[in-house]
């Protein structure tokens, strides 16, 4: 477990890249979703990619390697959306858990293959937990202020529930991300304390939340260092901010908590903003430049990509990396305790 | 210390005092009291907005008030605020007794909240535990300088209680010391007091001592208390605040609840008001709190020197009494008195007349806020001096037994220790030559009740500051009821209220309640309420009042809107009665049961609410094992056994049933026609919700589940009364004794008994005479939880919740006649161990709450029950929502 802290210390880690851009490559289709297994599936089923994990497990895996092999140290599960919560629009919520342990299993070979291969540079599978597609702080219903689509306690079942399995399957951290609003990962916080006290366990937890406009606020209105303050009571691993904006529109919120913070700092941006047709155009070196502007100025120990980028960009972003010394975080935590 | 709204609030060694918002606390402020009772959440809101934009930079939110759902308030408010960006950019503080209600509020906030409070009170256990909870949803916390043994109230204890929880939560729960705030109690000063006067100094050292000794931590407190006693002389309260803050934040206080316009700028104090200010908060004279009063009186800008201006003297004699007591001047009271003696019939009736006259007076403007606490002590002793000088002629005159001056019992309820304002009520009225019986603090109502008994004491006042002793009050009046007690009893303290005292207490206690919310205003109270002439009439009036302000408080509207009956019923629960199963009962008709033996309802009984009944909390047979409570728990369960042993092998209760099986069909959507023997029919009336639904959720009433009569089809519905005979005369029998406890005890079991026994019966009914479960098989827990099918509703709960309609089960089944329990005025069983209801089986019949009805469901119920509407409103007036 302290494998990945330690490698922390040495290097900046990579993280790898998205996993939505790569299966869009694949093209599958209804039937492909559906497999042998979910043939007579009532709901539609193309879209959900986190039920690849058992009916294209190949696919998942070769995605897992290509960025492991672009240099990646930490691989995410397929799990974004692996939630009761969010698998509610499937009708799959009793898939959860195999979902999220499957996931996580592939991950988790693929990472012991490459481990065993380069043992000087051992690779992690971070459990890869979604913000769910409901909001704990925020009515949907703009005539009713007060109303709530789901509450802490249905969002801390959903996530516990969804943190057992990842733990079973073997992750070697969990990875709260694209937190929109901090209720939910507050949320996603308790469930994992919870199965940290009940399986007496220290799992690592990262952090990220996501940023998506200009106003430089997350969604539900807190500052970069609001947001920082409401989850600094969990010792995380490290917090940082993914997706949405890209890669240099993202400095400043980095900018923001990096030096009011002990905790490591990650970022995975997309590949820049997303153009008229909704695709990501930043090409791996222009992404490179802006990350290394970021390295430049002593903000990072995980880096990597999000929607849109590619093995190609977790390859240009991994040399860069390889060039600087990370953040020095742990110093700044002996200080302060 | 760091906390966040929509943005970061960071405290460290070199921020500026931290200002928190307290008019969104329903005790800070009346208004925000009234609006949330209201339910005009858009206004409380802007008392939140007007707070952040006028410089609060936390806000605390407090419910805790007896009427209100706290709970639901916190959480619906937290809601509200988290979509007003320019409220929620400040941290929250929410602010409650509950751990529920906080526990509730950390559940929907965003950001990093303050928690207030947990305490020691209640032991390390439970402090540990809520630290640990609050650790994980990520807050700061306040502790507050309270112990298992009490409130802090002087300086040792201060720093002793705030060293052992800074101890417990830095090195037990691995709290961040940073995240700790203590609240180290602020009380009153110049209160009149001796043992008060080093209330602000002791609370400036203590917090010294604090922010040096425990690295890290804040320390915060409500400044407003300090100059409690000057209520109504804002002038000199505005110097009080900010010479208490002045010095206190030199001592470390970094942040704490100040209302801003009650705070004068310490360099624009004039500099005689600052000295004699100073001298209070310091505590720097003998004489500090008697200078402050005289100078006070300038302040408000009144020129007239009472001791020095002698015209007063030229007025009435009644006049001069009164002048005497409101100013607490002795000088002439006894020349005054001898006079009134001269021209009264008897020397009681200067008391009576005279002087009560005046300390009306006293009350009223005490009340208003215009006379201070120490003042009316003052006063108090004019008159404790006037009776003194009476009391001989008083004695002389009698030549037969001695009137009593009545005696008093005092106390402050249990789980609360706050007891400033029943001390001050206990002087006001010992100097009124009432004999006071002081129980002290954290009292059990078992002790109230055995020495209300046993010292024969004419009156009871109970006293409490904190939000759970209203509960404790309303159980105290009950004992009272049950106890068959006739003595008034008198309600105070701050949490209380005429509105909660009018709606929960009163009703609990068939005589006089009455709420007293000031000192002053006790003497008059007690006097009229003992008096023996005018007592009953009074007493009678009081009930009167109550009832009038209780029925106009429940009126009180929600913001909730509400379908017409026709609508309602358009949008009825509709089963299929084409598929939907209906079985025949196996044995139609009514039947009785007598020759039961109690051990056959023992499994049946539902031991969690006798635990309640004792206040031990939590669920059998959990709570055997319980950390906090199960040691009590299991001495009393033991006692319960024996009880229920010996209650059996004597057979000392005896249960009765009577239960019928009839044909039924629904008629006009909300009756019920029940085919009696013979050609003859009963109509149940049933109640429909009218509270405006969603799309697709159906408006019930009991009358959905039995079959339409235009159907063609024939369904069926049961009764039913079951009764523990004998409980009462036992329970007597052990008071007799002086063995309340067993006493109660029994009366507990056999109320346990009658439920038992209802669900006995009606898994016969259901398994054997009805039979449409014939196969079930249940536990007693599956029992507890209602997971059998069909449900056996009880007049007056919450499905229907009008009493009327056990009229008419009791002259269909023929109770009285057939096991003579008999329904009393209020329509209560008696005897009171009874439980009577309906049996629905179909298997789509569920439990709900009726909730509001409106006016045209009340005519339309009248008409059909063929009685007058007042009749119907009055009966069903709790249910009937305001228009």
């Amino acid at each position: 477990m302290s494998n990945i802290k330690q490698a922390l210390q040495e290097r900046i880690l990579v993280l790898d890249g998205a996993m939505g851009t790569m299966l869009q490559a694949y093209k599958f289709t209804e039937t492909d979703f559906r497999g042998e297994r979910f043939k007579e599936y009532p709901t539609p089923l193309q879209g959900n990619n986190d039920l690849l994990s058992i009916t294209q497990p190949q696919a998942i895996k070769e995605i897992h390697a290509k960025y492991f092999q672009a240099g990646a140290d930490i691989v995410e599960t397929n799990t974004f959306s692996g939630t009761t919560i969010a698998m509610a629009d499937y009708q799959m919520e009793d898939l959860v858990y195999e979902l999220n342990f499957q996931s996580a299993k592939i991950a988790k070979e693929v990472a012991n293959e490459f481990t065993v291969k380069e043992p000087h540079k051992p690779r992690f599978v971070a459990g890869s937990i979604g913000p769910t597609n409901r909001t704990a702080s925020m009515s949907p219903d703009v005539n009713d202020p007060g109303y709530r689509a789901v509450t802490f306690d249905e969002l801390r079942i959903a996530y516990k529930q969804q943190v057992e399995a990842l733990v079973d399957g073997g992750v070697d951290v969990l990875l709260v991300e694209t937190v929109f609003d901090t209720l939910n990962a507050k949320a996603a916080l308790f469930a994992i304390e919870e199965v940290k006290e009940e399986r007496e366990i220290d799992i690592p937890i990262m952090l990220s939340g996501t940023i998506t406009d200009a106003s430089g606020r997350t969604l539900s209105g807190q500052t970069a260092e609001a947001f920082l303050i409401s989850v600094s009571h969990i010792p995380l691993l490290s917090i940082g901010f993914n997706c949405a904006l890209g890669a240099n529109l993202l400095q400043p919120h980095l900018e923001a908590i990096a030096n009011k913070t002990d905790f490591a700092i990650s970022a995975h941006p997309n590949a820049g903003l997303p153009n008229a047709f909704g695709a990501y155009d930043e090409t791996p070196e222009e992404m490179g430049e802006q990350i290394e502007e970021y390295l430049k100025k002593d903000l990072i120990n995980i880096i990597g990509g999000c929607c849109g980028t590619s093995p190609e960009h977790i390859r240009v972003i991994a040399n860069i990396a390889a060039k600087y010394k990370p953040r020095r975080h742990a110093e700044l935590a002996s200080v302060s305790h | 210390m760091k906390l966040s709204g929509l943005e970061p609030l960071v405290l460290n060694e070199n921020s500026n005092f931290i200002n928190v918002g307290e008019r969104t606390n329903v005790a800070g402020s009346r208004k925000f009291l009234r609006l949330i009772k209201e339910e005009k959440f858009d206004e409380a809101l802007d008392i939140a907005r007007h707070q952040v934009d006028g410089g609060a930079q936390i806000i605390d939110i407090n419910f805790d008030d007896g009427l209100i759902d706290g709970k639901e308030a916190m959480v619906r408010f937290l809601n509200l605020i988290a979509a007003e960006p320019d409220i929620c950019r400040v941290p929250i503080m929410i602010d409650s007794s509950k751990w529920e209600i906080i526990e509730a509020g950390l559940q929907v906030v965003q950001g990093k909240c303050v928690v207030n409070s947990i305490s020691l009170k209640e032991g390390e256990e439970k402090f540990i535990w809520e630290a640990k909870q609050i650790k994980r949803y990520g807050a700061a916390v306040i502790v507050m300088a309270f112990d298992e043994v009490g409130q802090a109230d002087n300086y040792e204890r201060r720093i002793e209680i705030a060293k052992r929880s800074y101890d417990i939560l830095v090195n037990k729960v691995g709290f961040p010391s940073e995240d700790i705030i203590f609240d180290l109690n602020i009380f009153p000063v110049a209160t009149g007091m001796e043992e008060h006067r080093k209330n602000a100094i002791d609370f400036i050292e203590a917090t010294r001592w604090v922010r040096e000794n425990l690295p890290n931590v804040s320390v915060s407190g409500g400044v407003s208390n300090v100059s409690f006693s000057f209520r109504g002389n804002d002038g000199v309260r505005e110097a009080m605040h900010s010479v208490f803050l002045y010095h206190a934040i030199q001592a470390g206080m970094n942040m704490g609840i100040v209302n801003p316009a009650l705070l004068e700028v310490y360099d624009d104090i004039p500099k005689d008001l600052l000295e004699h200010v100073e001298d209070v908060i310091l505590d720097r004279r003998d004489d500090a709190t008697e200078r402050l009063l005289d100078f006070a009186e300038t302040v408000k800008g009144s020129k007239k020197e009472a001791g020095a201006d002698l015209s007063w003297r030229e007025n009435p004699l009644q006049d001069r009494i009164t002048h005497a007591l409101v100013k607490g001047i002795d000088a002439f009271i006894i020349e005054d008195i001898e006079q009134a003696r001269q021209e009264a019939e008897k020397p009681i009736d200067v008391i009576e007349g005279h002087l009560m006259i005046g300390m009306n007076v006293v009350g009223d403007l005490f009340g208003a806020g215009k006379m201070f606490l120490p003042q009316v002590v003052k006063s108090a002793r004019v008159m404790k001096k006037a009776v003194a000088y009476l009391n001989p002629f008083i004695e002389a005159e009698k030549t037969d037994k001695q009137e009593p001056v009545g005696k008093i019992l005092m106390a402050t309820v249990k789980g609360d220790v706050h007891d400033i304002g029943k001390n001050i009520v206990s002087v006001v009225l010992a100097c009124n030559n009432y004999e006071i019986v002081d129980l002290g603090v954290m009292v059990p109502p078992e002790k109230i009740i055995e020495t209300a008994i046993k010292e024969r004491v004419d009156a009871i006042g109970l006293s409490g500051l904190i939000t759970p002793s209203l509960d404790e009050m309303v159980y105290l009046a009950k004992e009272m009821q049950r106890q068959n007690f006739e003595i008034p009893l008198l309600i105070g303290g701050a949490t209380t209220s005429k509105a909660h005292t009018a709606v929960k207490i009163d009703t609990q206690y068939k005589n006089a309640v009455v709420h007293v919310n000031d000192a002053s205003r006790a003497v008059t109270v007690v006097g009229d309420l003992l008096n023996k002439k005018g007592k009953h009439e009074y007493t009678a009036k009081l009930k009167q009042d109550y009832d009038e302000f209780r029925t106009k408080f429940l009126k009180r509207g929600k913001e909730k809107s509400y379908i017409s009956i026709e609508e309602a019923r358009n949008r009825k629960y509709k089963i299929d009665w084409d598929t939907s199963e209906i079985v025949k009962p196996n044995e139609l008709g009514v039947q009785v049961l007598k020759q039961l033996s109690l051990k056959e309802l023992e499994p049946f009984i539902d031991w969690s609410p006798f635990f309640r009944s004792w206040d031990l909390h939590g669920k059998y047979p959990d709570i055997l094992k319980d950390e906090v409570v199960g040691e009590q728990a299991i001495q009393l369960f033991d006692d319960a056994k024996d009880m229920v042993q010996k209650i059996i092998s004597k057979q000392l209760l005896k249960p009765k049933a009577v239960f019928g099986l009839f044909e039924a069909n629904s008629v006009n959507d909300d009756d019920i026609l029940v085919q009696k023997k013979g050609n003859e029919v009963a109509v149940f009336r049933t109640l429909r919700q009218q509270l405006k639904k969603r799309e697709g959720i159906p408006n019930h009433a009991l009358a959905d589940f039995i079959v339409p009569k235009e159907t063609g089809k024939t369904d069926y519905i049961g009764t039913f009364c079951v009764s523990i005979f004998g409980a009462q005369e036992l329970a007597d029998s052990y008071r007799k004794k002086g063995d309340d406890y067993n006493a109660i005890m029994v009366q507990a079991i056999a109320d346990r008994f009658a439920e038992a026994f209802a669900e006995y019966l009606h898994k016969q009914v259901r398994t054997k005479h009805w039979g449409y479960a014939a196969n079930e098989d249940l536990t007693n827990e599956d029992l507890i939880k209602e997971s059998y099918k069909g449900i056996r509703p009880a007049p007056g709960y919450p499905a229907c919740p009008d009493h009327l309609e056990k009229e008419t089960i009791w002259e269909l089944l023929e109770v009285e006649k057939l096991i003579g329990v008999k329904l009393t005025e209020s329509l209560a069983m008696w005897p009171a161990a009874s439980v009577s209801g309906y049996y629905f089986a179909n298997p789509e019949a569920k439990y709900f709450g009726l909730g509001k009805i409106t006016d045209d469901q009340v005519t339309d119920y009248a008409k059909r029950k063929g009685i007058e509407k007042e009749k119907a409103r009055k009966w069903l007036h709790p249910n009937i929502a305001e228009q």
